[in-house]
């Protein structure tokens, strides 16, 4: 695919089809960041960069069979290792045994929240989100810092701002 | 043997489908010399991660995790959680990438992987 613009917006349709996914797969907290930071954000950062670099990209030169079989072996591996996973949706799989599931009722009394995605998020784990969000902020700067030094001066839309 | 087969084909085809959008996603990274195309491979590398965690959280006959009368059966919560946290961290690291490319572009005039490097070696 030579244009760059049909790229972006293809990716931003499969962050979309992956956000309905997830919401099947019963995790509509993801599904709702998914749908709004994968496939909104992400799609404008992207244009944006189209906005300030090329919307065309070159014919490749030639085509090595090489990284398709990389591709393929590591694929294969990856399946062989798949075969003695728990199967999908199994109640019985240690993901979803350990740590006993029984805080799930006690959620709603300890922390008063019944979404219990929200009360591990903000409550039980804290200060891992903290911990995001320091990550979120040393991006921005690293956007600001590697934009700051453009020598044209243009002005630039392409990034740092975002909200996570 | 043919009915352990099937039971495996119905129940890893989610594995399967992960593992096919994560080589999709690697496929374009080590293929393609644009940057841009690059980061989008990564992105659905990234993507192919995070279903893998909540296809794993997923169980039969589960609602979402949010606590209600007359429900006994939920999915984990502690994927979603991971994976909202993943996400947003995937836009921050996109964001530097892309800024990068925006860099990169003005350094050389080109986002073109060998156009680069021939760059390099003449200098």
């Amino acid at each position: 695919m030579r244009g760059l613009f049909a790229a972006v917006m293809l990716m931003g349709i499969y962050s979309f089809l992956g956000a309905s996914w997830m919401l099947l797969l019963d995790a509509p907290d993801v599904a709702f960041t998914e749908a709004s930071v994968g496939a909104g954000i992400s799609t404008i950062l992207a244009l944006a960069t189209l906005a300030l670099t090329t919307r065309k990209a070159k014919t490749p030169a030639r085509r090595s069979p090489l990284p398709l079989l990389i591709v393929a072996v590591t694929g294969a591996a990856l399946v062989y290792g798949t075969l003695d996973m728990p199967h999908f949706g199994d109640p019985e799989a240690p993901a979803s045994n350990y740590p006993h599931p029984s805080y799930v009722e006690r959620t709603e009394h300890d922390i008063h929240v019944p979404n219990v995605v929200t009360a591990v998020l903000a409550s039980y784990r804290g200060y891992d989100t903290l911990g995001e969000t320091v990550v979120i902020f040393t991006a921005g700067i690293a956007v600001l810092v590697l934009l700051r030094g453009s020598r044209k001066r243009r002005p630039t839309g392409g990034g740092g701002e975002d909200a996570g | 043997m043919t009915e352990t087969v099937v039971d495996n084909v119905l129940g890893l085809y989610n594995y399967w489908v992960v593992i096919f959008l994560m080589m999709t996603g690697f496929y374009i990274v080590i293929s393609r010399g644009n940057l841009i195309k690059k980061v989008i491979g990564l992105n659905i590398f990234q993507t192919s991660v995070f279903l893998f965690y909540i296809t794993v959280g997923k169980v039969s006959g589960g609602t979402a995790p949010i606590v209600a009368e007359g429900l006994e059966v939920y999915s984990n919560p502690l994927p979603s959680v991971l994976i909202l946290t993943a996400i947003v961290v995937g836009v921050a690291t996109t964001s530097v990438a892309l800024s990068l490319v925006v860099r990169i572009r003005e350094a050389y005039e080109t986002i073109e992987e060998d156009e680069i490097q021939a760059q390099d070696e003449t200098r």
